[in-house]
């Protein structure tokens, strides 16, 4: 099995744009889901954000290897911990040909705290925008927060005058009469590529935008993005040629691809960790033969699961050796990762059944997984790879495997956690620790928004101290030791049970070359046609 | 099915001392399918006894046996004669606990189907009039929704209704019901035909005449006489009944993959259609093919040889 | 006639409303729509919103008035995943659910009435049992099958034919064709052959079981001993005869081809009604759930309609019952 890293590809790529003549050059692709809306404001999800990240472009970008670069800000500088200044780009120009302005950052900030925008919180991390002159703007933040640029490339920026001409100064969405929205069929960025036709779920056309401020290593003339929700047909169309690059793969078809001519697998691990995590704040579990008390409550009763599981078979039976089994809910792409806690809980079902008899469950207990089946890399089969490793301990495991959206109707806290037992996945928006600390780690708290994804309420006060003094902590090296002893402490305590980094898994023809990004990215900036 | 009325099997037995016999001993093709439908129906119900391993029980399977090719080939396990899937269960054992749990849903669907559709049919055709207008319109609405369709709905509501943690236990009579209820139409036309021609014939007026209970009158005199189209309906909507099980599957509401049925192993192993892997779909595909295969042969037999018209 | 098609026509809206209440009742409990409305990091507070808005906390019968009502001016609402409304989304891939099916009916009918016609007179050759094996095996296979090993064999291994879409269509008006181009017909292929298959043994066994019967009957008997050719009582009066109950099953089944079809354009990604519904499920798009119901029992409820005038036009007995 080959692996390749999107480092080579870009680095080809750079290499190879700089001969290219200019030519129509169409570039074909396939993703599992669709581009469900072209407004830049209207879902907070990575694919539509991914894609629309090449016709909008925030103040900030990211370059191949998700490091934050300039984008539509030349430059940025601290003024006080809670201020920032931005000088904007200049001579940059949004498709329609009008010119990209401060009143155009304000707009969109502005656009994404309205009604109907799902990008309210990346809205909330601002509390004003102050224009110093056309090309000048100062942000205030709530609190001194050092990561803010780590947010701003998927706030995109529209254009006022077009907004404000088609009625579209607030996002577009499903409910009320803000329906029909001009921008969700309609694109008016800065970015390299512009919208030719849009057809939800059946076709987009995207077309070179010549006027592009930055010279960019794409020979891509024209880009056509088709959704094929069956991996099969997915996978087929890419050996047959007809497409030049299909995403995500089944991992257990890179081989096929690999030996297929002209086509091969471009896999990298993924900055999304997949875990899986208990319930430990219910005095009784919902899901449980163990009546009156909670035995996820025993660190033991944790500690005893997480040494029953075997990563490395799940890695390399159900993953096909493609991820990276982990001891840690953030990734090593994301910052404030530590490489000494990263590594897993070891497999030793032994102590596993010491630890269960020690807490006073020498015959194990029946308690429900539940999973989802539509929405990881193999979830529900590594699922049942757990259900069977803890069976071998006499724990009886139920797996409740079902598609995303019953799973998350669910678990998450809109049915109030109903979930005993659960595996969920996690890519920070930010790629920082705080965002894994502050949404799966500390106590839940509905009023601060805190912990919301901490579905178990795995609650540790110390944690707690800890996260609120990172958010606003700006000397990195301090900031980095705080997020290393809480991680430390959420390992001692086994809050979780970290599984693995999820591969990146694409199919692409040799006729392309293309940059993978860690967050599932794809970046029209780095595709390039090779003759 | 031939404890569903005593009716029934003095009906078989007239057809053990009849031509129908006869002609059944002439056809290699329903002597053939026949032994196979058998043998793959005793082979489902002695899965525990002769199934290798038992794939349902999660201590038993390592997923270190994962993704092991068929026993003849190099990288082989003996302990697995037809290769493992990628959780580490035997393909040859699936199969066998699989193809009980098709038959399952597709007997007792048939079943469902059948006397819904019987009952029914007798009504209609004995009471006439209102009941009867009624009934067959009903009839229409539903023959206009093709199966699936009505499975998905079916299904779609029962998982909503019904609490999640129940979903795994009782998915197996979802599928049942699911796809029993689409079916009865078929029945319930047939035997209302034949409840119509029979009910003005001599003896059934005599009966009425003499006061028998129209309950005695249907079960003794009109039941027996339907019974051979129905058979005939019912072989051939079992074959139905099991690929539409395996359609339902692919769809994604099928029975969980922890006890999988055939269809499910399809779709489990339409996964590994483009990798090396090709015993995990490629030996289920087969059984599936196999069974419906002899079954509609049977049911084809069948009907040429119980159709007075044909013979 | 005209108090029976007013009959049929106040049955068809009885009809029409229950699917629509059935549909409605189900979507209720297919799973919460917010969840895929939104992101991973949206507040509760937002979440609670969108469903206040949304109208999803009013009671059940509130809901489905307002649902019924709009539906009858052919409004079904906005989608909740695509923020466009649910008519224009439906609209967009009727064409293409229409040309799969009318491609595969025209398929079924060409290539099922003469086998059928010919296993039928032929019973005892070897090529007549052949096809009747060949068509069972064709009804034992599970469509979804098909169409993977189809793909895997023409557009993969021979690369002959497209193995996804609809290939390049032209606009004519709001219908978009694929008949116009050549990339638009290879790629109508494999779809509707493997949408075909099913119907096509149906009709084909429907055929020669209906001709076998006839064949039997005494005036087929009668035209034999006048004396007339073979081929003109085959074909003059025995396949005419057939053909009756044949148009009647025909036309029933093209309501089933189209819902068929979402098994079918699921595996080929073909953009027409099925995937969009199919699609709709997983994201709990209720809108988009409802408005295919409820135009699939529309099609269902027009296309019986148009076979019960036929048959009481062209079947005289049934005049003089129309209760049945």
């Amino acid at each position: 099995m080959k692996l390749r890293t999107g480092l080579f590809a870009a680095v080809a790529a750079v290499a190879l744009a700089a001969t290219s003549p200019v030519q129509a050059k169409t570039f074909k692709f396939a993703f599992q889901g669709d581009l469900s809306s072209l407004d830049p404001h209207s879902l907070n999800e990575s694919f539509l954000l991914g894609t629309l990240g090449n016709v909008y472009e925030g103040l900030a970008l990211y370059d191949p290897n998700m490091q934050i670069v300039p984008g539509l800000a030349e430059s940025w500088k601290i003024l006080t911990p809670t201020t920032w200044e931005f000088k904007l780009r200049k001579g940059v120009k949004f498709h329609g040909g009008q010119d990209f302005t401060a009143d155009d950052v304000i707009f969109s900030w502005e656009r994404a705290g309205r009604d109907g925008s799902d990008q309210k919180v990346r809205n909330s991390m601002i509390k004003s925008i102050t224009k110093v002159d056309d090309h000048t703007i100062v942000m205030e933040t709530p609190a001194p927060n050092p990561i803010l640029v780590q947010d701003l490339p998927y706030l995109f920026i529209m254009d006022k005058e077009w907004s404000e001409e088609h009625g579209t100064t607030s996002s577009t969405s499903a409910a009320g009469d803000n329906a029909g929205n001009y921008a969700n069929l309609h694109a008016n960025g800065t970015g390299p590529f512009k919208i030719k036709s849009h057809e939800a779920d059946i076709k987009s056309v995207l077309v070179r935008n010549e006027n592009y401020w930055k010279d960019i290593p794409t020979n891509v003339s024209e880009v056509i993005f088709t959704p094929i929700k069956e991996a099969p047909t997915r996978v087929a169309a890419l050996i047959s040629g007809e497409l030049d690059m299909v995403y995500p793969v089944p991992v257990q078809d890179w081989e096929r691809l690999d030996n297929a001519k002209g086509v091969k697998a471009l896999t990298g691990p993924e900055a999304r960790t997949i875990f899986i995590g208990f319930d430990q704040g219910r005095d009784e579990l919902l899901y449980s033969n163990i009546k009156g008390k909670n035995p996820f409550k025993d660190q033991r009763v944790r500690a005893a699961f997480v040494h029953a599981i075997n990563l490395d078979a799940i890695k390399e039976k159900i993953m096909r050796g493609a991820a990276t089994p982990t001891g840690l809910l953030a990734a090593p792409q994301v910052n404030g990762f530590v490489e000494s806690l990263n590594s897993p809980y070891a497999y030793d079902p032994e102590k596993s059944k010491a630890l269960l008899a020690e807490a006073g469950y020498p015959d194990g207990f029946e308690v429900t997984l539940d999973c989802p089946n539509n929405r990881y890399v193999n979830d529900e089969k590594i699922c049942q790879a757990v259900t069977s490793m803890l069976a071998k301990v006499g724990v009886k495991v139920d797996l409740l495997a079902q598609p995303k959206s019953k799973y998350f109707g669910k678990v998450l806290a809109t049915s109030g956690y109903d979930t005993s037992f659960y595996l969920l996945g996690w890519t920070p928006g930010s790629m920082d620790a705080e965002n894994v600390l502050s949404s799966l780690i500390v106590c839940q708290n509905a009023d601060a928004k805190k912990g919301m994804f901490n579905l178990g309420n795995y609650c540790n006060p110390k944690v707690d101290e800890l996260t609120a003094a990172i958010g606003s902590e700006t000397d990195q090296a301090k900031r980095n030791a705080m997020i290393a002893e809480a991680f430390k402490i959420v390992k001692d305590d086994v809050g979780y049970m970290p599984i693995h980094q999820q591969p990146l898994s694409w199919g692409v023809s040799d006729r392309v070359t293309v940059n993978q990004r860690a967050d599932n990215g794809l970046d029209y900036r780095y595709v390039v046609i090779n003759e | 099915m031939e404890q569903v009325t005593p009716a029934t099997k003095t009906r078989l037995q007239r057809f053990f001392g009849s031509d129908v016999w006869y002609s059944f001993m002439r056809s290699p093709v329903a002597i053939i399918s026949a032994i196979v439908t058998i043998g793959m129906i005793l082979a489902a119900i002695f899965a525990p006894w002769i199934a290798p391993n038992n794939p349902f029980d999660l201590a038993s399977i390592s997923i270190m046996d994962g993704n092991l090719p068929p026993a003849w080939e190099s990288a082989g396990d003996s302990r697995f004669l037809l290769g493992t899937d990628d959780q580490g269960r035997g393909v040859l054992s699936t199969i066998l606990y699989g193809a009980r749990i098709s038959l399952i849903v597709g007997f007792f669907s048939v079943i469902f189907s059948m006397v819904v559709g019987i009952a029914l049919g007798l009504i209609s055709g004995y009471a006439g009039g209102r009941t009867d207008a009624l009934i067959m319109r009903i009839a229409d609405i539903q023959l206009s929704f093709p199966a699936i369709l009505i499975a998905l709905l079916v299904d779609g509501v029962a998982r909503g209704v019904l609490p999640s943690e129940l979903h795994t236990d009782i998915s197996i009579y979802v599928l049942i019901f699911a796809i029993g209820i689409s079916g009865w139409v078929q029945y319930a036309r047939t035997v209302r035909g034949s409840t119509l021609v029979e009910k003005n014939k001599e003896y059934v007026q005599a009966a009425r005449v003499i006061g028998i209970r129209p309950l005695t009158i249907l079960r003794r005199h009109i039941l027996p006489n339907v019974m051979g189209p129905v058979m005939v309906i019912a072989t051939i909507h079992l074959a139905i009944a099991i690929i539409t099980e395996a359609t339902l599957s692919f769809l994604g509401v099928g029975v969980p993959p922890t006890t999988p049925s055939l269809g499910t192993l399809i779709r489990i192993g339409n996964e590994y259609l483009f990798s090396g892997d090709w015993w995990i779909t490629i030996f289920p595909g087969i059984t599936l093919v196999v069974l419906v295969l002899a079954v509609n042969l049977l049911g084809d037999w069948m009907r040429d040889a119980l159709n007075p018209k044909l013979r | 006639m005209i108090s029976f098609i007013f009959k049929r026509l106040v049955q068809s809206v009885i009809v029409m409303l229950t699917v629509a209440l059935i549909a409605f009742s189900m979507f209720r409990f297919i799973g919460d729509p917010i969840n895929n409305m939104v992101g991973q990091d949206t507040s509760q507070a937002d979440r609670a919103a969108l469903t206040e808005q949304l109208g999803l906390n009013d009671p059940f019968l509130v809901q489905f008035g307002r649902f019924a009502l709009n539906a009858a001016e052919g409004n079904f609402g906005i989608s909740y995943k695509y923020r466009q409304p649910v008519s224009s989304l439906i609209l967009e891939r009727l064409s293409a659910t229409l040309e799969l099916s009318l491609v595969a009916a025209i398929l079924t009918l060409v290539v099922g009435i003469p086998l059928g016609v010919y296993t039928a007179l032929k019973g005892k050759g070897l090529l007549s049992k052949g096809i009747m094996t060949l068509s069972l095996i064709g009804v034992s296979l599970p469509t979804f099958l098909i169409g993977i090993l189809l793909i895997l064999f023409f557009g993969v291994m021979l690369r002959w034919l497209p193995t996804f879409g609809r290939g390049d269509v032209v606009a004519l008006g709001w219908w978009t064709t694929g008949f116009l181009t050549l990339s638009g017909i290879k790629s109508l292929i494999l779809p509707s052959i493997t949408l075909a298959l099913f119907q096509m043994t149906l009709i084909m066994r429907l055929v020669r079981a209906e001709m076998l019967e006839v064949l039997r009957t005494d005036f087929i008997k009668f035209a034999r001993a006048r004396g007339l050719p073979d081929r003109s009582v085959h074909f003059k009066h025995a396949l005419k005869n057939t053909l009756v109950p044949v148009i009647t099953i025909t036309g029933l089944q093209l309501g089933a081809l189209i819902a068929f079809a979402i098994i079918t354009e699921s595996v080929f990604q073909w953009p027409g009604m099925g995937l969009l519904f199919i699609q709709a499920i997983s994201d709990v798009d209720i809108p988009i759930m409802a408005a295919y119901l409820v135009l699939i029992a529309f099609f269902f409820v027009v296309i019986n309609m148009i076979v019960d005038i036929l048959y009481y036009a062209v079947d005289p007995r049934l005049r003089a019952d129309s209760s049945v």
